[in-house]
C-alpha cells in the first residue's frame, strides 16, 4: 500500500465509524437498562423463615414463594419486576415504577395468615394456609353459571374428618382476623378436594380464590434491606452523573491532543469507540446500568488512555533517542504492552473480587469496571496502535512535533 | 537539577535524598490515622451500621434548623440532618433505628407538606444482622484482593520490587481509610468499591517505575549505593511524566464526578481522588526508596549476577 492510499484508509475508517455511532448512539442509549437507583424503583431483600418453626426453609418452597409473590406483583400490573432468590433463604425483590410503594410493600411482606376456623366464636382453627395445595384454588361455574371455588388440600383424610366432624356447621374463612367468608359444610368431603359456593359474585369469588391461593404461601417474609429511589431523585443522579462524564471526558480529549498531537487525537478516537462499544457490550449483555455502574464507566474513561499514554511516552523516548518513527512505533507499542497488561489485570483482580462481595449497585459497579478494562484492551491499546500505524506508514506526519518531541531533543544514534 | 548522561534523563529533583522527610511524613500520618481510628472509628453508613438513611432532594433550599425541626415535631429527635447539594436543596438524615416503611412515608409526606410534591428521595433500611454479614465479607473482600494482588505482583517482580509495591498500596488504602476517619465522612459500599479500586489502580504506576528500574538495572554493572540511588532517580524521572499523565487523566474525571456528579456519588469521587494522589505520591516517594533500601541492605558482591529480569 502506498502512503496515500494509506492515509486515505485512515480517513475512510474515521468517516464510517462517525457515521456509525452518530446513527446509532441514540438507539443505544435508549435500549440501555437502568438500575432501580437511576430511574427510580425501589429493592427489597427479604429474608424467608417458615411460618411455624420447626419446618426447614427448603429450595423448592423458596421457589414457591418466589412465584407467589411473582403472582402477586403481577396482579398488580408492575412492569418488568426483578424477583430472585439468594442463598438458602433469600428473597430479592426490585421493582421500578411503582406509584404506591406502601401498598406494594404491605402486599408483599404481609404474613398471610389464612385460616378456615369453627365454633361459636370462630375460634377455634381447623386449617391454616399451609394444608392448602399452593395456587390449588381455582373458579368454576355451577349449571347457573355461578361462580364456585374449588379448593385442593394436601391432606385428604384432615379435611375428610374435619368436615364429617363439622357437617351441617360454618367452616369461617379468615384472612388475619378478617372474616372473609363462612360458608356451611354440606356433607362429608373425602378425595382433598371441595367447592365453595355461595352468592357470590364473580369479583368476590376471584377475590377469595386468590386469598386461599395467597394463604397456600408457606414461608413469612422479613425486610433484610431494603433501598428506594425515587424516579424523580433517579432522573437527577442519571443527568447530573453523565454531564460530569461528558465534562470529564471533554476535559481528557483536550488534553491528550495537546500533550500527544497527532497521537493525542488517535486516542480521542479511541476513547469514543471505547464509549460506543461499552454501551454495545452493555446492551448485549443485558447488563443494568446503576449509578456507581456510570461512575465506573466514567472512571474507565480516565483509565483507558492510560494505555495511550503509557504508549506514547515509550514513543516519544524511542524518538528522541534517535529511532526512525517506525521503529520507534514498533519498539515503544512492544515495551509497553507488558506494562499496560499488568496494569489491566490488577485491576481486574479488585473488581472481580469486588463483584463477589457486592450487592445490587456495586455489582454494578465491578460488573462495568470489568467490561470497560476489556473493551480498552481492543479499543485503547489494539485499534490505537493499527490507527496510528496507518498514520505514520502514511509518511504524511513524518515530523517529530507532531508527536509532542522537540528536534533539540533527538539524539543521535 | 543535573543532567545524567548515563540515563540521558534530567533529575529536576533527587528523590533518594529526601527520602526521610517523606518517610517521616508518611509514618506521621499513619500514625494520625491510627490515633483517629482508635479515637474516633469509622462514621459508618447504614451499610455497616444498621438503621435507616434518607437522601432527600428537597426541590428548595433548606436549612439545618428546619429539618431538625420538622424531624423533631414527628417525634425523632438528637439527629443531626446534613444539608447540601448546589443550592442546599439536599438532606441527608441518618436514623440509627430500622424504620418500618409506614414511618418513612410520614417523614416524606411531612416533608411534601412544607415544600411541595417535587420532593423526592433515596431510602435505604438495612437491618443489623445484614451490616454484619457486610462487614464481615467487605474485610475478606480487602484482604483477599490484596492478598491477590501482592501473589500477582509477587510473580512478575523479584520479591524486592513486590515487598516494596505492596507496602505502598496499602499505605495508600490505608491513608483513604484514614483520612476518612480524621473528617468524620461516611464509610459505606461505594467507599470500599473505591477503596479496593485504589488498590488495583495505584499498583500501576509502581509497576511502570519498576519496570524502568530493572530495565536500567541491566545496564549498569557496579553497584555501589550512590550508583543506584542515581540509578533510580533517573529511572523516576523518565518515567515522570507518564506517571503524571496516567494519575491525571482519571483524577480529571474523578473531580468532574466529585464537582458535577449527583449527590449519592460524591464521597466515592472524594475517596478516589484521595486514593489516585496518594498512589501517584507513593509511587515515587515510598515504593522506590523502599526498594533501594531493601536493596542496599543486601551485601555488595563484587561477582553480583546481572539481573534475572528477563
Amino acid at each position: 500500500m502506498k502512503g496515500s492510499s494509506r492515509l486515505v484508509a485512515f480517513l475512510g475508517i474515521i468517516v464510517i465509524m462517525a457515521g456509525v455511532f452518530a446513527w446509532t448512539t441514540p438507539g443505544l442509549v435508549n435500549d440501555i437498562r437502568l438500575g432501580l437507583d437511576l430511574k427510580g424503583g425501589f429493592e427489597v431483600l427479604y429474608e424467608a423463615s417458615p411460618m411455624e418453626g420447626g419446618e426447614k426453609v427448603t429450595p423448592s418452597s423458596l421457589k414457591e414463594t418466589r412465584k407467589s409473590l411473582e403472582a402477586r406483583i403481577d396482579k398488580k400490573g408492575i412492569a418488568e419486576p426483578e424477583i430472585t432468590t439468594e442463598g438458602s433463604n433469600r428473597i430479592r425483590v426490585k421493582l421500578a415504577g411503582v406509584t404506591d410503594e406502601d401498598e406494594v410493600r404491605d402486599m408483599l411482606k404481609k404474613p398471610v395468615n389464612l385460616t378456615f376456623r369453627s365454633g361459636a366464636n370462630r375460634d377455634k382453627i381447623e386449617l391454616n394456609g399451609t394444608d392448602f395445595v399452593q395456587n390449588g384454588a381455582a373458579i368454576q361455574r355451577d349449571e347457573f353459571g355461578n361462580p364456585i371455588i374449588t379448593i385442593k388440600l394436601k391432606d385428604a383424610k384432615k379435611f375428610e374428618e374435619i368436615t364429617k366432624r363439622l357437617t351441617g356447621q360454618e367452616l369461617a374463612i379468615f384472612l388475619d382476623d378478617e372474616l372473609l367468608s363462612a360458608p356451611k359444610v354440606n356433607y362429608t368431603i373425602s378425595g382433598g378436594t371441595a367447592q365453595i359456593s355461595g352468592n357470590y359474585t364473580t369479583e368476590e369469588a376471584t377475590k377469595l380464590k386468590d386469598t386461599i391461593n395467597l394463604g397456600a404461601l408457606p414461608l413469612k417474609l422479613t425486610e433484610k434491606y431494603t433501598q428506594s429511589v425515587g424516579a424523580k431523585l433517579g432522573q437527577q443522579s442519571l443527568h447530573q452523573t453523565v454531564e460530569a462524564g461528558l465534562i470529564g471526558s471533554a476535559i481528557i480529549l483536550v488534553f491528550l491532543v495537546i500533550l500527544f498531537r497527532i497521537p493525542g487525537v488517535i486516542a480521542g478516537i479511541t476513547v469514543v469507540s471505547y464509549v460506543w462499544l461499552l454501551l454495545l457490550v452493555f446492551i448485549m449483555m443485558n447488563a443494568t446500568l446503576t449509578l456507581p455502574g456510570i461512575a465506573a464507566f466514567v472512571l474507565g474513561v480516565g483509565m483507558a488512555v492510560d494505555a495511550n499514554i503509557i504508549m506514547y511516552e515509550r514513543i516519544k523516548e524511542e524518538i528522541r533517542s534517535g529511532k526512525s518513527l517506525l521503529s520507534s512505533l514498533k519498539a515503544g507499542s512492544k515495551n509497553s504492552l507488558r506494562t499496560i497488561m499488568d496494569a489491566n489485570i490488577t485491576n481486574i483482580i479488585a473488581s472481580v473480587v469486588l463483584y463477589v462481595i457486592g450487592n445490587g449497585a456495586i455489582r454494578g459497579f465491578a460488573l462495568t469496571m470489568i467490561f470497560s478494562i476489556l473493551v480498552s484492551i481492543l479499543t485503547n491499546i489494539f485499534f490505537s496502535r493499527f490507527l496510528i500505524h496507518l498514520l505514520i506508514r502514511s509518511n504524511k506526519f513524518n515530523k517529530p512535533s507532531y508527536y509532542g518531541v522537540k528536534e533539540a531533543e533527538i539524539r543521535a544514534l | 537539577m543535573h543532567y545524567n548522561d548515563k540515563f540521558h534523563t534530567n533529575i529536576r529533583f533527587d528523590f533518594i535524598k529526601h527520602q526521610k522527610k517523606f518517610f517521616g511524613a508518611s509514618l506521621a500520618l499513619v500514625v494520625l490515622g491510627i490515633v483517629s481510628l482508635l479515637v474516633f472509628g469509622l462514621n459508618y453508613g447504614v451499610d455497616f451500621k444498621a438503621g435507616t438513611n434518607m437522601d432527600i432532594e428537597i426541590g428548595k433550599a433548606v436549612t439545618q434548623e428546619q429539618a431538625k425541626e420538622l424531624l423533631g415535631t414527628l417525634g425523632y429527635k438528637d439527629l443531626a440532618p446534613t444539608v447540601g447539594g448546589a443550592s442546599n436543596q439536599r438532606l441527608s438524615v441518618r436514623f440509627d433505628e430500622v424504620l418500618e416503611q409506614p414511618k418513612v412515608t410520614e417523614i416524606l409526606n411531612a416533608l411534601k407538606k412544607q415544600y411541595g410534591d417535587q420532593v423526592s428521595a433515596e431510602v435505604n433500611v438495612v437491618s443489623p444482622d445484614m451490616a454484619r454479614e457486610l462487614g464481615v465479607k467487605t474485610i475478606y473482600a480487602v484482604i483477599i484482593a490484596s492478598v491477590a494482588i501482592m501473589i500477582y505482583v509477587a510473580i512478575r517482580f523479584e520479591w524486592r520490587f513486590a515487598l516494596a509495591a505492596n507496602i505502598a498500596i496499602l499505605y495508600d488504602a490505608f491513608v483513604v481509610v484514614a483520612l476518612f476517619s480524621i473528617f468524620r465522612l461516611e464509610v459505606d459500599l461505594p467507599f470500599i468499591a473505591a477503596v479496593l479500586t485504589t488498590i488495583g489502580y495505584s499498583i500501576n504506576d509502581k509497576i511502570v517505575i519498576f519496570d524502568r528500574i530493572r530495565e536500567n538495572l541491566r545496564f549498569s554493572k557496579t553497584k555501589n549505593k550512590e550508583q543506584l540511588a542515581e540509578m533510580v532517580n533517573a529511572s523516576l524521572w523518565q518515567t515522570m511524566a507518564r506517571n503524571v499523565y496516567t494519575v491525571l487523566t482519571v483524577l480529571i474525571v474523578a473531580i468532574s464526578l466529585y464537582l458535577f456528579g449527583s449527590e449519592s456519588i460524591k464521597l466515592f469521587a472524594l475517596a478516589k481522588i484521595i486514593g489516585l494522589t496518594s498512589g501517584a505520591y507513593s509511587s515515587v516517594c515510598i515504593a522506590s526508596p523502599l526498594w533501594l533500601m531493601l536493596r542496599g541492605k543486601q551485601k555488595p558482591k563484587q561477582t553480583a549476577k546481572t539481573s534475572a529480569a528477563s
